[in-house]
């Protein structure tokens, strides 16, 4: 009973928090537009069509053509598909992996100067210099970039678990579950790591927002997924020349691309504010 | 202060020697043999032996890592092999482009970001603070590559207020760089400045609550000599230990914002770098970037421990 009320509580207040509201529907439109990919854009999102090539936006041609005469409406939602796929990876790597790092760094003092000090070492490159470093290191591929991100974020996610788990061990909670009994593995899951998600729950909606500008970034400049694939950034690098005659195929894409990080950018101020009201940016 | 400086220097030495090898493990990450990808799909066994000898590839490892430290300390990142400089030289002519771009940009960012957060703390709740964390809020969400577009489009190519990209050196026509970099610097500082507005507006409001603040007012004290003089003041220490993560983000941002206008500062060296596969050149340029900014976070935490007697390393 007393599980369902708290539940209630915060739930009810995210959605008295008419940011948090606003950035939901935001990303909501652009997950939505993903999913549903195959139905609402039945047109081939590579398919060149030259006589059709830069209409502007009309009802045949929702978001225009591009120069080749490709679908922009099409390249755009499946576009979303891709940036949505690289967005979830990488926070999927690095809800895993930045927990696994951090917690082991913060729990055992041993592994903490070590593990900080790599930890420090990824953070101190500049975050989109060391993505393209990476992704020149291992090819310009879907999986190779979510590689890249995932160096690049993963040591921020684990620095923000650490800094939880460190002032949790010495709760005295947890020294009751230990004078108990408990194992270092039950204490971490059952006791430590339930009390420092709600920090990571908020790192990972604002790293969902840097995982999907940084890939754009990257297909932007040329060193992301390889054309054709239509993600976000290679649609605007390849409208950037034709830019003067048909902007929509750059401020289209750029459209959707703001929205889903305006989107994020809002749910994650809004799980902050109610999940961890130390951070809270005070209204 | 010496010992402080000595202290943080020391401290950097890690990080700088896993910063180095990780850089210096790059080009053996290249999957399968990092001279047959340089080279290229049209080159002959020859020349990819003599690339592999002109990277000491064909060295065994621990040779490879001894001549990269031994190299490192004489100040030899090895030679581009695009523009067939050296790797240093390269990055010393750009770097001043960037910097120069970058202070720019900064003091876009402070003036701004810290503008706009004083301005919205002092007015708490009201339309114009909302205003100021609603355009914050823009910032630190429009890409700046989106925003420079956006820009390209109105103000070079409709009105033809601004020339669309290119560099003319600050040194020989100061007009003509403030021309060229004006919108580069506009989209390189907008993320950050929703950044600092955002930090400095909680940072005040924490500020404003504290009592030496109520006491301030409460023995009479002018509102205006009350925020300039006890509420400023130190709410500004805590957000210098930012600027570090903004520089970081500047030169970050540099990367694509160069690319766009065409200026050629380390942003796109790098980034042709890469798109060429220079190995020599992309790790060189990471290495030198980073040690860079780390000397910054150095100088950052030196002036936060000058400006708070509070802190003590």
């Amino acid at each position: 009973m007393r599980r369902y009320r708290f539940r209630h509580s915060v739930l009810w207040r995210l959605l008295h928090h008419r940011l948090f509201v606003l950035g939901a529907i935001l990303f909501g439109i652009i997950v939505i537009a993903a999913a549903l990919a195959p139905l609402i854009a039945p047109l081939d999102p590579n398919k060149l069509s030259m006589r059709n090539k830069f209409q502007p936006p009309s009802w045949n041609y929702l978001f225009g053509t591009d120069n080749f005469g490709r679908s922009l409406w099409s390249r755009v939602i499946w576009g979303a598909q891709l940036s949505m796929f690289i967005g979830s990876a990488v926070v999927l790597i690095n809800a895993v992996a930045g927990t696994a790092i951090g917690a082991a760094a913060g729990y055992f003092r041993r592994l903490d100067n070590m593990v900080m000090r790599i930890n420090d070492a990824l953070m101190a490159f500049p975050a989109v210099l060391l993505a393209i470093a990476v992704t020149a290191v291992l090819g310009p591929s879907v999986s190779d970039v979510i590689i890249a991100l995932s160096i690049v974020y993963t040591p921020r996610t684990a620095r923000i678990v650490r800094s939880s788990v460190v002032v949790l061990r010495e709760m005295e909670y947890v020294q009751a579950a230990r004078a108990a009994g408990a194992g270092d593995w039950r204490i971490l899951s059952r006791h430590v790591l339930p009390n420092a998600m709600a920090p990571l729950l908020v790192q990972l909606s604002f790293l969902f927002a840097y995982a999907v500008l940084t890939e754009a970034t990257l297909s932007f400049l040329g060193v992301g997924a390889v054309p054709p694939t239509p993600t976000w950034g290679n649609i605007m690098a390849e409208g950037r020349q034709y830019m003067t005659d048909a902007p929509w195929i750059i401020t289209i894409p750029g459209a959707a691309l703001m929205i889903t990080v305006l989107g994020l950018n809002l749910l994650g101020d809004g799980l902050r504010d109610v999940l961890d009201p130390r951070l809270r940016i005070q209204q | 202060m010496g010992s402080i400086i000595a202290q943080r220097l020391i401290g950097s030495i890690p990080i700088l020697v896993i910063v180095s090898l990780i850089t210096f493990a790059m080009i053996h990450l290249i999957p399968g043999d990092p001279a047959t990808a340089i080279a290229g799909l049209s080159a002959t066994s020859e020349q990819i032996s003599n690339i592999r000898h002109d990277l000491g590839l064909d060295q065994p490892l621990l040779a490879q890592l001894g001549h990269w430290y031994l190299n490192l300390a004489r100040g030899d990142l090895g030679r581009s092999l695009l523009l067939g400089q050296p790797v240093l030289e390269a990055t010393m002519q750009r770097l001043p482009i960037t910097l120069a771009l970058s202070a720019y940009a900064l003091a876009l960012t402070l003036l701004l970001g810290l503008g706009s957060g004083i301005i919205a703390a002092l007015k708490q709740n009201t339309f114009i603070d909302q205003c100021a964390m609603m355009f914050a809020m823009l910032g630190i969400s429009l890409p700046n590559f989106y925003l420079g577009l956006l820009m390209i489009v109105v103000f070079a190519v409709h009105l033809g207020w601004l020339p669309t990209g290119g560099y003319v050196p600050l040194t020989e026509d100061p007009i003509g760089w403030l021309a060229t970099s004006t919108m580069p610097a506009i989209s390189l500082a907008l993320l950050l400045t929703g950044l600092l507005a955002r930090i400095t507006r909680s940072t005040m409001l924490e500020v404003l609550r504290q009592d030496y603040i109520r006491t301030a007012r409460a023995k009479g004290l002018s509102e205006r000599k009350v925020v300039t003089k006890h509420a400023l003041a130190n709410a500004l220490i805590p957000i210098t230990t930012v600027i570090g993560i903004v520089i970081s983000l500047l030169i970050s941002g540099s990367v694509v914002t160069e690319s766009l206008f065409s200026i050629p500062g380390i942003g796109q060296l790098l980034t042709q770098a890469v798109l060429n596969r220079d190995y020599p050149m992309v790790q060189g340029g990471l290495m030198i970037t980073t040690t860079l900014l780390v000397l910054v976070n150095i100088g950052v935490d030196v002036c936060y421990a000058l400006l708070d007697p509070r802190v003590r390393y």
